[in-house]
């Protein structure tokens, strides 16, 4: 590569990098501010954070709101994003393919204003016509994240059967395991990261979003976005930043763990495989 | 001798005997149908029915009544059903030049978005893939990282930076120039798009050259093709799935926006997304906001579909 090309990356990725970055670092420095106003500097202090442990009991409220949704989410999109992977990859044809993948494809781009509209109206008709849901919160926003969500898991789950060479599975079927004893066996067991992957990400989805929740919630269910988002609207809080410095922390140390452990056992696997080749 | 309770016990076991080894037959004919057939429903159920909902409720008519819109099949009297459709709401759009111009606006602010997440991601995708295996891998995670963390908190850090008060503003005075009005502004509403989307044209490409032969440039480097002309005619036509790819999970979302432009655009931005949240939860106005979803569809419906078919190629390609 020449001299001129590689300044010019180099230049563009400190751009990207800086550009990704200063305004997390800045919305955490002012989060430290002893001054009301946030973008006036008034001196060091943790008054924020001490107003949001002993003085919001409403923003706690939110959060355990929260992630019971991200938690019964991901599990049921886990489950359901794998199965509908699985079918994808491994069933050959069937009837209405077609409509399946463009199903489970188009939540992934599909704008959240529409899904959470759509979800909405199917709520309330439901609600008039068989009398359930009888109240919207938790149940209407889990099923409304486990929809889009449940996409995110069968793309993963899509690449990674496709990824994945089939000869253990091949084997087992040699020695005369039935099909459905060969996924539960071998398939799932080998899906497992995948699996894994999609629930971390259909978690952290359900907790982000915003938009679709605030569509399909009802009186008293306010999620931890909806929270945040009715008191940004009026401007600039100082204890939003101190909870939202608290928030990227957790993400952040979560997500290079998971990065961490993905990677050493990526080294296990290539060491174990450099020594099977060499005895 | 067993006592009738007895019987009646060992019946039951016989049934539910029967009934497990129904299942367990069931399962292991028709596991397939049934892997298959538990999300397949879920998504008809709770994916595409709801649009049926938003098509029917676009075709009503706006009433004071609770839910506020008028039903499209209607019983007059003797029995005689009458299905009742009303394209008002669509000609109300198209008359109203501020919901065209609204329309017009959200294509034309996605659309320079696009191409500036593609301008700034593109350089960035490249550096990630020519770099080695250690820079590569902090690279990839300090673009994935801000995935991860919350949207609605990365559009309200800006709010903080790009306030009258703020750091940037602080930087301009201090260097002695006048202070800039940048917070509820067009500029206010690309900076929150490209800085929340960048990450999502940045990692189709990187996944798209990540595959590329770059000896291929080396061959036309030899064969004596200067650097522009070797990326306009190799470069380039090689990384446009990565580039389609890309705008595309830039541009469809970025068009229904809602959270961008309510913030930092405030009232001055007109963004389709907001206007159909506002339709909805202020004006409660359903028919309306329902048209403003169908039109939405249809302006994004190509982008959509060819979307799918460039996934649906990935996937085979695998």
């Amino acid at each position: 590569m020449n001299a001129r090309l590689s300044t010019f990356l180099i230049t563009s990725v400190c751009f990207v990098i800086a550009f990704l970055y200063v305004p997390i670092f800045m919305l955490i420095a002012y989060s430290f501010n002893y001054s009301k106003l946030v973008p006036v500097w008034g001196g060091f202090s943790v008054r924020w954070y001490e107003k949001l442990f002993f003085d919001s009991p409403e923003i706690w409220e939110a959060v355990v709101l929260s992630l019971k949704i991200a938690t019964v989410n991901a599990c049921f999109a886990t489950i359901l994003g794998t199965l509908a992977g699985l079918a994808l990859v491994r069933f050959g044809h069937f009837r209405g393919r077609t409509l399946f993948t463009g199903m489970i494809s188009a939540p992934l781009v599909m704008p959240e204003v529409i899904t959470g509209l759509s979800l909405l109206l199917l709520f309330i008709w439901l609600q008039n016509s068989v009398g359930w849901p009888n109240e919207r919160g938790f149940t209407t926003i889990t099923i409304a994240h486990i929809t889009f969500s449940m996409a995110y898991v069968a793309v993963i789950i899509q690449s990674r059967l496709a990824g994945m060479a089939q000869d253990l599975e091949e084997a087992a079927q040699d020695l005369g395991a039935k099909p459905l004893r060969v996924l539960i066996d071998i398939t799932l067991p080998l899906l497992a990261p995948g699996m894994l992957a999609g629930w971390l990400l259909s978690f952290t989805l359900s907790l982000d979003d915003l938009v679709i929740a605030s569509f399909v919630t009802g009186p008293g269910a306010t999620t931890l976005p909806i929270l945040i988002y009715s008191r940004v609207r009026l401007g600039l809080r100082p204890d939003i930043n101190a909870l939202a410095t608290i928030i990227i922390l957790v993400v952040a140390i979560g997500v290079l763990l998971a990065a961490w452990i993905m990677f050493r056992q990526q080294k296990q696997r290539e060491l174990e495989l450099n020594m099977s080749e060499e005895t | 001798m067993s006592t009738p309770a007895e019987t009646v016990v060992a019946e039951q076991t016989t049934t539910q005997d029967r009934l497990v080894h129904r299942l367990t037959h069931f399962l292991q004919y028709h596991w397939r149908t049934l892997v298959l057939l538990v999300p397949f429903l879920w998504l008809l159920l709770f994916f595409l029915a709801p649009f049926f909902f938003v098509l029917k409720i676009s075709l009503a008519e706006y009433t004071l009544k609770s839910p506020p819109y008028t039903d499209l099949i209607q019983w007059a009297d003797e029995g005689v059903m009458q299905i009742r459709i009303v394209v008002d709401n669509f000609a109300y759009l198209w008359d109203d030049d501020l919901y065209v111009n609204t329309y017009l606006s959200s294509v034309k602010i996605s659309t320079i978005s696009t191409i500036l997440c593609l301008l700034i991601g593109y350089p960035m995708a490249y550096a990630i893939v020519r770099s080695n295996h250690t820079t590569k891998h902090i690279l990839l995670m300090l673009v994935i990282l801000p995935f991860w963390t919350s949207f609605l908190l990365r559009v309200y850090a800006w709010m903080g930076l790009l306030n009258d008060q703020g750091l940037i503003n602080d930087i301009l005075t201090g260097m002695g120039f006048e202070p800039l009005r940048m917070m509820y502004t067009h500029f206010a509403v690309y900076v929150g798009i490209v800085y929340t989307y960048v990450p999502f044209m940045i990692l189709p490409l990187y996944a798209n050259m990540e595959k590329l032969d770059w000896t291929l440039l080396e061959a036309a480097a030899d064969l004596g093709a200067k650097p522009m002309t070797t990326f306009f005619t190799v470069t380039l036509p090689m990384t446009l799935p990565g580039i389609i790819a890309g705008s595309l999970l830039v541009f469809i979302p970025a068009t229904g926006e809602y959270v961008i432009p309510d913030l930092l655009g405030g009232g001055n931005v007109l963004m389709i997304g907001r206007v159909l949240y506002n339709e909805f939860h202020q004006n409660i106005d359903w028919p309306v906001a329902s048209a403003v979803a169908i039109a939405l569809l249809l302006v994004l419906v190509i982008p959509m579909m060819l979307y799918q078919h460039i996934q649906a190629k990935e996937v085979e390609s695998q």
